[in-house]
């Protein structure tokens, strides 16, 4: 019976805790992609200068009020601009960012393919 | 490929990369967001530093042909060399001056004032420093000026001669 007892305790604990740490875990992961505009290279998640410790309570307090990563970064963004995030958005901007890698990709597998024929021959 | 060729391009890629390197070596190294630039001034309200009761709201501000918003903190030094501009901005002009206390005890608020006067129309707290960030700050002081609720310049740092210079124009 005791058993029974602690066992259900266990169970109602877990699962009372699973939508906490989800919670915590997409604040986290949200700290840590916002930039410490005020340190020198950090994130939020890493810096626990002034600025740092406001812009987590206030990311915390929004997404325990229902808002979405995309809302949290589009409001920073509107405040701070596109360097508060260290992934950029995919905009006009931002463009030559994305889809350089790719062009390097393409020019680089075309000019091995040729060499590649040319010593064929 | 013929090798003039190459050479020109060579020469052309390097020249492309030196002038970006020359471009950020001259730019200024200090971010300073300049979003809220043009955007309506965010909603806010503030309780009042020397009677809790009276809150200051952003809308009070939308009517207002310039105004000034100044955040700052008895503790941050810099906010005493740009003091005696703010008390003269006040001396010489019908600009109204709104204050923002930021992440300050109010008592030592209160004494900063009475110790090197009261340049502010009304000083706001922001003790949590939540508007500052609405304001898109992040630190003080920093100053904004408003025209009918728009922010159109702001001043990261200690205002100087300059900024006040640029502010009394507005007037004119």
């Amino acid at each position: 019976m005791l058993f029974r007892k602690y066992f259900l305790i266990i169970i109602f604990f877990l699962f009372n805790a699973y939508p906490l740490s989800a919670n915590e875990e997409l604040k986290n992961k949200i700290y840590k992609n916002v930039r410490c505009i005020v340190c020198q290279g950090q994130s939020i998640y890493e810096s626990n200068s002034d600025f740092a410790l406001d812009l987590k309570k206030l990311i915390s307090k929004k997404i325990d009020t229902g808002e979405s990563e995309k809302q949290i970064y589009d409001f920073l963004i509107s405040r701070y601009g596109e360097w508060i995030v260290f992934t950029p958005r995919l905009n006009f901007n931002s463009l030559i960012l994305w889809l350089l890698p790719l062009i390097v990709f393409a020019v680089g597998g075309f000019l091995i393919f040729r060499l590649n024929t040319n010593k064929k021959k | 490929m013929n090798i003039k060729y190459r050479i020109i391009i060579l020469t052309v890629t390097l020249l492309i990369i030196f002038a970006l390197f020359l471009k950020v070596l001259n730019s200024n190294k200090i971010y300073q967001p300049n979003q809220m630039i043009g955007k309506k001034i965010p909603e806010f309200i503030l309780e009042d530093l020397f009677d809790k009761k009276i809150k200051i709201s952003s809308k009070e501000l939308l009517d207002k042909d310039f105004v000034v918003i100044n955040i700052w903190a008895s503790w941050c030094i810099p906010c005493r060399v740009e003091h005696p501009l703010l008390m003269n901005l006040k001396k010489n002009n019908q600009i109204s001056i709104i204050g923002i206390n930021y992440k300050d005890e109010r008592i030592n608020a209160k004494n900063f004032l009475k110790t090197y006067g009261n340049p502010y129309q009304l000083v706001g707290v922001d003790s949590n420093g939540e508007v500052s960030i609405q304001l898109g700050a992040y630190g003080v002081p920093e100053t904004y000026v408003l025209n009918k609720g728009k922010i159109i310049f702001k001043n990261i740092g200690p205002i100087n001669e300059d900024f006040v210079t640029k502010i009394l124009q507005l007037k004119k």
